[in-house]
């Protein structure tokens, strides 16, 4: 199990957003923070944070952070 | 005195880099000090062989992959390989290729699907898998495409090749200014008439014909589109990018 700070953490610094965040309602899109490239930047921050290969579709379908706290799973980040 | 061309530290992928332009590649690379993956269609053992030929010719890391660029599933695994063994990407050379001619009017529709499989989708899902791993490194990288002299000028028997060439140059030139703010350059060959087992395939006198057209005289070789690969793929290009660069000896098509 990881700790989900370790997760909002690369949210908060890929995005550049704030650590109180509202994380069950933030979406890609749904602020002006994430946008198409800060989303490769955090797709980035993710492999390197976890030291994983996400793919392709996956980095598509990553579209909020409760589905990105769920499809990590599939690369073994089991949140606490 | 700084060498330009070393490659030391760097990790180059080479498709369809067991045999032809993608081996003459791999070799060069190696010597320059790259460490290589090489990748085959089918065959893991003679990728695998490959790679042990090029440890034992130059020192340097290499390793063997099946790749086929039809199998979208071989090209994903094949960057988890490279991610797990190397952690970064360096190079990328988009070298497999096929060749089927045919007349407007005898295009089969699998000669189509297949040429564009693995000429025009294959090199851009791996461009897409490469560009990922080359601008997690802070480092960028360098990634060129093979293409054609007959995706710039065209041929007869030759549109779904020649449009399957073209759509790479498309690509590259897209993708060149897409990726050039991280530091990834895309760059193309054009190669004219180049002696290897593919062109080997044609008929003796189609051959002869496309080698008369060549104002240098002489048929190139994989070594000379290897030379253009390492430069592209070296230092010595560092502020190039977006460029169809031609290893033609001056053919006229």
């Amino acid at each position: 199990m990881t700790d989900e700070s370790t997760l909002r953490k690369a949210f908060v610094d890929s995005l550049d957003i704030a650590p109180d965040t509202d994380w069950e309602s933030l979406s890609y899109r749904g602020i002006e923070e994430w946008d198409s490239v800060a989303h490769m930047r955090l797709i980035a921050e993710l492999e390197d944070v976890f030291d994983i290969m996400i793919e392709t579709e996956d980095v598509i379908d990553m579209n909020s952070y409760v589905v990105a706290r769920k499809l990590l799973g599939k690369y073994g980040i089991d949140f606490a | 005195m700084r060498d330009l061309l070393d490659l030391r530290e760097r990790v180059a992928f080479v498709t369809g880099s067991t045999r032809g332009i993608g081996w003459a590649t791999a070799q060069l690379l190696a010597e320059h000090g790259a460490s290589v993956v090489v990748a085959g269609s089918s065959d893991l053992a003679a990728a695998e062989a490959r790679a042990k030929e090029l440890t034992a010719g130059w020192g340097t890391p290499a390793l063997g992959v099946v790749c086929d660029s039809r199998e979208p599933a071989q090209i994903k695994a094949a960057y988890r390989t490279i991610h797990q063994t190397f952690k970064r990407l360096d190079v990328l050379v988009n070298s497999a290729g096929v060749l089927d001619d045919a007349l407007i009017g005898m295009i089969s529709d699998d000669a189509l699907e297949n040429t564009f499989r693995v000429n025009a989708i294959g090199p851009i899902q791996h461009l897409q898998a490469a560009a990922r791993l080359m601008r997690r490194s802070g480092d960028g990288g360098s990634i060129i495409n093979i293409a054609s002299i007959i995706g710039v000028t065209g041929n007869e028997g030759q549109a779904v090749y020649g449009a399957s060439k073209a759509a790479v140059i498309g690509l590259t030139r897209s993708a060149a200014k897409e990726l050039a703010p991280m530091g990834v350059r895309v760059n193309a060959i054009a190669p004219g008439f180049i002696d290897t087992d593919m062109t080997r395939a044609l008929p003796e006198a189609k051959f002869a014909q496309r080698a008369a057209a060549i104002k240098m005289g002489r048929v190139g070789t994989a070594d000379d589109v290897a030379r253009a690969v390492l430069f592209l793929a070296s230092d010595l290009s560092g502020y190039v990018t977006g460029t169809v660069l031609g290893v033609d000896g001056g053919m006229l098509i």
